[in-house]
Order: structure tokens, then sequence, then C-alpha cells
């Protein structure tokens, strides 16, 4: 007996059996071509390597999974599946594939690709820095260990059906399998890449790549079978590579590039946005990443919860969002205010010198005490830093900057050696819109182990049992469910093993030929814009 | 001569060991862990134990240095850890740019420098010689990123002669050839100005002119050939410089260089990448030196080589 579980995602699949009928932008106009500029290389077009947000979006137009997201939304949408059946007990997917769907190879796409796609990105020998993500599904622990080859859990029903068991509930598994990383690769052109898939990728996506000349540029040419009727618009992306964003930026206002991938240069910004034809052009969202201090709970004397609140209440944020041309808002908890769970209305610690003075002097250190602060030495993470160290000397506490390279401050926070960590630059962005993603890795135990991503070092069993708890539900938007991680990150706080400072805003320049709704230039899963829905209008 | 160029080149092979041997080790010590960016944010501890295995990262020091060497005098420079892609193949794609733009990049040197050098030796002591001098002092403190930009944005933005960075055409290669010209003319001009000045004094020079000849012909034949001597090793060194070090202006040309490969590299601590790109730039140091040993005697009949 199998019942339909009545998620939004799931009402929309049965509502439209044959989603591929696109509503299709009326002004929009088939063909032209796009230019992208990037600085650093594209590394990997490989779904189950990639994991930068310049390559996501790229993979993302490339590949498709059996979810997807609708376009400029955070709104799950079935993508290769046709639709979907879940179990009464939450323990059972069964997905009914598309038919006709083509990799750009040619050959059809059937449920034994699914299953070669998800043993590959969970064997250890990928390489996948995804795999963990899949560790729900049956069968997951006898793979990463090496015992077995295949997915247990995974199994094949008929060329059109596939069923994926898992070991545990996990109310974020749609979302996995959204993820770049779940991406149906077809395994003819994996083995003919010989460990080099990423260079020579084959999906069934949007675009197939046409030209890849290294350190100069990638060619994206439409996908002319692509099961969505009628997309892509465009006929070719072209990604430029090897381009500071100042010398981007003047490209583009002379008319040789479409969107700085780099986005505007932090110098040029204002410049940019007093000139009302440029501002313009400039599409302004909201994105669900955070900027934070960790606090490390475990080296005196920010092992006191004292200590840390007076920290958090020494901050100001205001100024430091200043220091980036305003390009963020302060914020007052882990979660970004766009994400399900966010709590309204919290105050979190304001800014508050005396009483920071106060609650130190409480705690036995009204005179200060001497500590390192982290930070990755790129712009304008140093001038952040000097900020927090400036607040940080008006309430006594000495904090040397130890201005890094990124690697190397992700060493020290992960061996736990770093009291205090900014974490610009290496801030978290969610994986998919869930509140769970700003648990695990970065909050919870698992990550608080050496050279795991808690840089704050902070495990709570009872917190972590309550994480547990809510992700075992059925369904990921149940109001239930998002109270349970709104109160997690509520006991987090508690504790003010963080300094939540601010969510960024994202800004995209675009040039004056390219259109589409407002939210693909902001599209949450695709940075930065999504290529698959935008059009030129000349 | 060709037992001088077999003995420099054993030679040189040994310097390469030893800069593999101590770029090797710097980047085991290096306090950053390149598991730990190939596996990403949020990657389990077993999938990190997976990699650090099967790279052999979990191995000693030594035994790491020597798999990486046997594969080397294999011909096989590795794969890059983040990009999955043979080494041979990223470096021998970013080669050919670099060689051009290095070749660009000392001829306008020379140009250049060369000639603000002569001049200055010529009329030293005057006041063209004193702001000459100011100028080189000038453009070898003056930042990269800056000439750079300048000359992009007068030459190519404002007044449209050249194209906004890019690499293919001629177009394209002279802007970043130079900036790398004005920032490196400097060291050449006060090289030549000071050779220049010495030979001029020297006897053979006056005798030159005693004998009659005029003075443009005393400076191009007589003059010239014997201070240009210094300069061939200064070449030596540039080519070493050039292969590999250039990040910047290859940055704002968008130049795609192995300088830039490097850089980013570094950040991402794709060991095989930087070994690779550290060792052919060595190569160039070490060839682009004997090159300049070699030269020398060609021009120069009194230097013998045995």
């Amino acid at each position: 007996m199998k019942k339909l579980l009545a998620t939004t995602a799931l009402v929309a699949a049965l509502a439209l059996p044959a989603a591929a009928q696109e509503t299709l932008d009326p002004n929009a106009t088939p063909g032209g071509n796009i230019t992208i500029t990037y600085k650093d290389d594209v590394a990997t077009l490989d779904p189950a390597i990639g994991y930068d947000w310049q390559n996501w979006s790229m993979i993302k137009s490339l590949f498709d999974g059996l979810m997807d997201y609708a376009p400029g939304t955070t709104d799950l949408r079935p993508g290769l599946a046709e639709s979907y059946e879940v179990s009464e007990d939450g323990m059972t997917f069964t997905f009914t594939l598309r038919e006709g769907v083509k990799f750009h190879n040619g050959r059809e796409m059937t449920a034994e690709d699914v299953k070669y796609s998800l043993d590959r990105v969970t064997n250890p020998v990928t390489q996948s820095p995804g795999a963990g993500f899949f560790g729900a599904i049956e069968g997951y622990d006898a793979i990463a260990s090496g015992e077995a080859e295949t997915l247990s859990g995974v199994s094949v029903i008929d060329p059109q059906t596939v069923e994926i068991k898992l070991s545990r509930p996990d109310a974020t598994f749609l979302h996995v399998m959204a993820l770049n990383f779940a991406s149906i690769v077809p395994q003819e052109a994996v083995d003919a890449a010989e460990g080099d898939f990423g260079k020579m990728p084959v999906g069934t996506g949007a675009f197939k790549l046409d030209e890849w000349t290294i350190g100069q540029r990638l060619v994206f040419a439409k996908n002319g079978d692509y099961w969505r009727d009628g997309l892509p618009y465009l006929d070719s992306v072209t990604f430029e590579v090897g381009q500071e964003p100042i010398v981007a930026l003047l490209r583009l206002q002379n008319g040789e590039v479409d969107v700085p991938g780099d986005g505007i240069p932090p110098a040029k910004f204002q410049e940019v946005m007093a000139d009302p034809e440029q501002a313009a052009r400039v599409v302004e969202g909201g994105q669900l990443q955070t900027g934070y201090i960790t606090l490390n709970v475990t080296i005196p004397p920010l092992d006191n919860v004292d200590v840390r609140k007076a920290i958090n209440m020494a901050i100001n944020k205001e100024r430091i969002t200043q220091i980036i041309n305003g390009r963020a808002v302060p914020a007052n908890q882990p979660l970004p205010p766009s994400m399900p769970g966010y709590t309204e209305g919290y105050d979190g610690y304001a800014y508050d010198v005396e009483a920071a003075k106060a609650l130190l002097a409480e705690a036995g250190f009204g005179d200060g005490f001497e500590t390192e602060l982290y930070v990755m030495n790129t712009d304008p993470n140093p001038r952040i830093a000097q900020a927090i160290q400036q607040d940080l000397a008006a309430i006594g506490v000495d904090a040397a900057i130890q201005s890094l390279a990124q690697a190397n401050v992700i060493e020290a926070g992960g061996a736990g050696t770093a009291p205090m960590v900014w974490s610009g630059g290496m801030a978290w962005i969610a994986d998919f819109p869930d509140p769970s993603n700003f648990f695990g890795p970065i909050l919870g135990c698992a990550g608080a182990e050496e050279g795991g991503w808690n840089w704050a070092k902070f495990c709570d069993a009872e917190i972590d049992a309550a994480a547990t708890e809510a992700d075992s539900m059925l369904d990921p938007s149940a109001p239930e469910r998002l109270q349970m991680w709104s109160d997690v990150y509520m006991s987090v706080m508690e504790q003010a093993p963080w300094v939540p400072v601010f969510n960024e805003q994202r800004y995209t320049m675009k040039s004056a030929r390219i259109s589409g709704d407002d939210s693909l230039f902001v599209d949450p899963v695709s940075i930065p814009v999504n290529y698959d829905y935008i059009y030129v209008t000349e | 001569m060709a037992g001088y160029a077999v003995r420099r080149l054993v030679q040189a092979m040994l310097i390469l060991l030893g800069v593999s041997f101590i770029t090797f080790f710097l980047l085991y010590v290096l306090p950053a862990d390149p598991v730990r960016q190939i596996a990403g944010r949020s990657a389990t501890p077993q999938t990190v134990a997976n990699i650090r295995e099967q790279l052999g990262l979990d191995q000693p020091f030594l035994v790491q240095y020597w798999r990486y060497m046997a594969g080397l005098f294999q011909g096989d420079m590795g794969r890059s850890y983040l990009q999955k892609t043979d080494v041979a193949t990223l470096i021998a794609a970013r080669l050919p740019a670099s060689l051009l733009l290095m070749a660009a990049g000392i001829f306008a040197e020379l140009c250049i420098g060369l000639t603000m050098g002569v001049i200055a030796a010529l009329w030293r002591g005057r006041s063209i010689d004193n702001s000459l001098m100011m100028t080189s002092f000038v453009t070898v403190s003056a930042p990269q990123f800056v000439v750079a930009l300048l000359l992009l944005y007068v030459f190519a933005v404002k007044l449209g002669w050249f194209p906004i960075g890019g690499y293919g055409t001629a177009a394209h290669l002279v802007l970043p050839a130079m900036t790398l010209g004005v920032l490196g003319s400097g060291w050449y001009a006060r090289m030549m100005r000071s050779s220049m000045v010495e030979v001029l004094r020297s006897d053979f020079v006056r005798t030159a002119r005693a004998k009659g000849l005029t003075r443009g012909r005393v400076i191009l034949r007589h003059a010239m050939p014997n201070a240009i001597l210094p300069i061939i090793a200064m070449i030596g060194i540039d080519i070493g410089i050039f292969m590999g070090g250039i990040v910047v202006v290859e940055g704002v040309f968008g130049w795609p260089g192995i300088g830039q490969l490097a850089w980013q590299a570094i950040q991402r601590v794709d060991i095989p990448i930087i070994m690779g790109v550290t060792l052919v730039s060595a190569c160039a140091i070490v060839l682009g030196n004997l090159l300049a040993d070699l030269i020398t005697p060609l021009v120069d009949p009194r230097i013998r080589i045995r």
C-alpha cells in the first residue's frame, strides 16, 4: 500500500503529468549568443565533482537530475522524473521517468542510467565531494567503505521506473535528488573520457558542450533535442575565463560582455550604482548565505558562554555592512531570512558596548584578554577583520589578525587551532533551500571533528538530537518541522558559538541586450544567471 | 664547447632535481590540506579518508616524493587533484601563449630599455640623463596592476586602438607586451647605461675615434656590441621569470599563460599543477641562463668557453 504524499511539489507533479510543456515567456525570441566572463578557470563540468558557485550553474545547464527547481525560485519540481510516489513510512521513493529523453550523444535515458549515476557519485573512486549527501540511501555505507560496487537501495523496476529505498528517514531527500551531484550521466561517455569526464561532459541538459579551449573559453551550444519544449532560447553561451572583474566591467560597458560572472568589483560598485543607466541593468536579490564569526568553544576564554555573548554584543554589524557598500543586511541568527525555518521577531544580541563590557566583567574578564582572528586575505575580508578588531578593542579584547590564504584558514579552522574565524570568502551558502543545510557540517557534532567545517567546534548532544528528529519527518515543509528547526537555531544562539554578521545580497549586472524575468538573474540555484530561460532582444 | 654544454646540462638536471625536492617538501609541510580542498565543505570524515588514501597522501613524505618522481621520469606529470585533467595537457595548452608573451615582452623591454640606456650614457650628467634615469626608477617600482590597467584603459577602452584583453591576434599581444616592456625597461636602461659609460671610456673607443671614424659608427659598431654583454645575461633571467611569474599582467589582459594556472593552483593547493609549473619555469630559468652563456662568446670573441 503506497500513499501519495501531499507535498506541494507532488501536487504539481500530479496536476501536470506532462510538465515538459513549459509556460514559455511570450516576449522571448529564440536565437543569439551571450558572453559571460570569469577570472578563474572552470575546474570541471563533471556533476559528481563540481562544487563551486562558478561551475554549479554551468553544470545545471548541461545536466538534469530526477528533481529540479522552478526557474528563479527554490520550489522543487520534477525534472527527469515525470512523477514520483513516496511510501507511507517515507522510506521508499518510486520515480517514473520521462519517456524519450535523450543524452547529448543521442541515446535515450533509462532507469539503468539513474542507477549507474547514483552508484558512481557514491563510489569512493569517483572522489565526489557530495557523496555524503546520499548517506540516507540503503547500502550507502557498504559502497562508501568499498565493500560494495552498487547501492543496494536503488533498483530498476522497468526502463522507466526506478525505486530508491532509504535506510533512515530523510526529509531533505528530494532536495538531494535535485543537487548537481544527483545528475544523470551516461556510462559509455564516462568510460570513454577515461577519468576526465569533467572536460568531456555528456548530459541531458538544455545545452551541450561545444568547445573548450583551456584557459580561454568554453562554448555551450543549444541542445536541439531538449526535452523541455521550446527551451533554451539562446543558441549558445560563451564563457571567457582569465579576466579580472574590473576588466570584465570595462568590456561590458563597451558592449563586449553580457554578464560579468564575478560580479561588480567592490571598487566600482558605487560608481555603477550612481549612474542611472547602468544601475537599471543591475538586478538585486537575496541569497541563502550567512557571513559569521566562529568562536571556538574549546579555547579559553571563549569556552565561557558569557564571553561569547559579550563578543556578540560588541560587534557593530551595521558598520561592517557599510564596508561592503551596503551589499548585505545585518544578521542575528544562522539562517538567512529567506530560508524556511527563519525565526521572525528574534532580535539576537543587539549592539551594546556597555552591556558587553558588563557581561565580560561578570565573567571575570573585566580587563579583557588576547585572542586571534583568522581571516582570508582577499579584499574586503581584511578590512572587515579590522572593523571586528576595533569593535573587540572597545570592550578590551585584543584580537591579533591572522590574514592567510583560503586553504590555510580552512586548515586552521578545521584543526581547531583558530580561536576566531571570520567566514568571509568561505561563508556558508546553502546547497539546497532547507534549514537543515545550515546545521550538520557547520554547527553539528559531525562537522566538529578534526578537519570539519564546524570551526566553532560546537557540539551539543541535545541540539544534535533535536536536529536529527526534525530531519526524520516526512514532509520537509511541514510547519512543525520548520518550528523544530527554528528551535534548534534558537538553542544554538543561546550558546552563542557564532556571531552571525550579515546576509549578503546578490547584484548581477547585465548588458542591455539580454532579457528575461528579473528572478532569472538572481536565481537562487543558478549563479550568476539561469542560462536556460534568458534570451537576447536584438 | 660541446663538452661545456653537456656539463652544464648535467648541472641543470641536478638543479631541477633540487628544485623538485624543495618544492615538494614545502608543499608537504604547508599548513593546508589538499584533500580538504577536493572533499569540500560537506564531506564526511570517511570521504576525506578515502580521497587521502586514493591519492596516496596518507603515505610518508619520501614515498610520495618517490612516486611523483618515478611518474615524472616516465613522462607522467600526474593529474590535477581538482580538475582531474593531466597536468601535461593543462600546461601544454597554456605554453604557446606564455612563450609568445615572453618573447614579445623581452623584445619590448630591449627596445625601450636599450634606447633609454644608450641615450642616457651618451648625454651622461645632462638633464636628459637624469630624467631618463628617474623614469627608469619609476617604472621598475610601478605596481604591475596599475601600469597594466592604465595602458588598457587608455589604449583599449578610451582610444580603442587595441582589444580590451584576450588572446589570438597580434593586436591582442601589443598591450601586455608593452606593459612588460615598460615595467622591465628600467633594469635594462640602468644596466645599459652603466655598461655603455664604461665602454665609452675605454681605450679602443678612443682609438676608434682617433683614427677618424664618425661618432655614430663608433657607437653602433664598437661601443654597443661590447656594452650589450651584461644584457644577454639579464635576458636569460627574464626568460625564467616570464615563464610562470607574470600572474598580474596575464590576469588584467586575460592572457592564457601558465602564470594564471600556477596562481589558481596555489590558491587551491593543487599540488600536481604547482609542481608541474614550478618545474617548467625552473627549466626555463636554467635553459635561459645556459643559452645566455652559450651566446656570449658568439657576440664577444674575447670570451672562450672550454
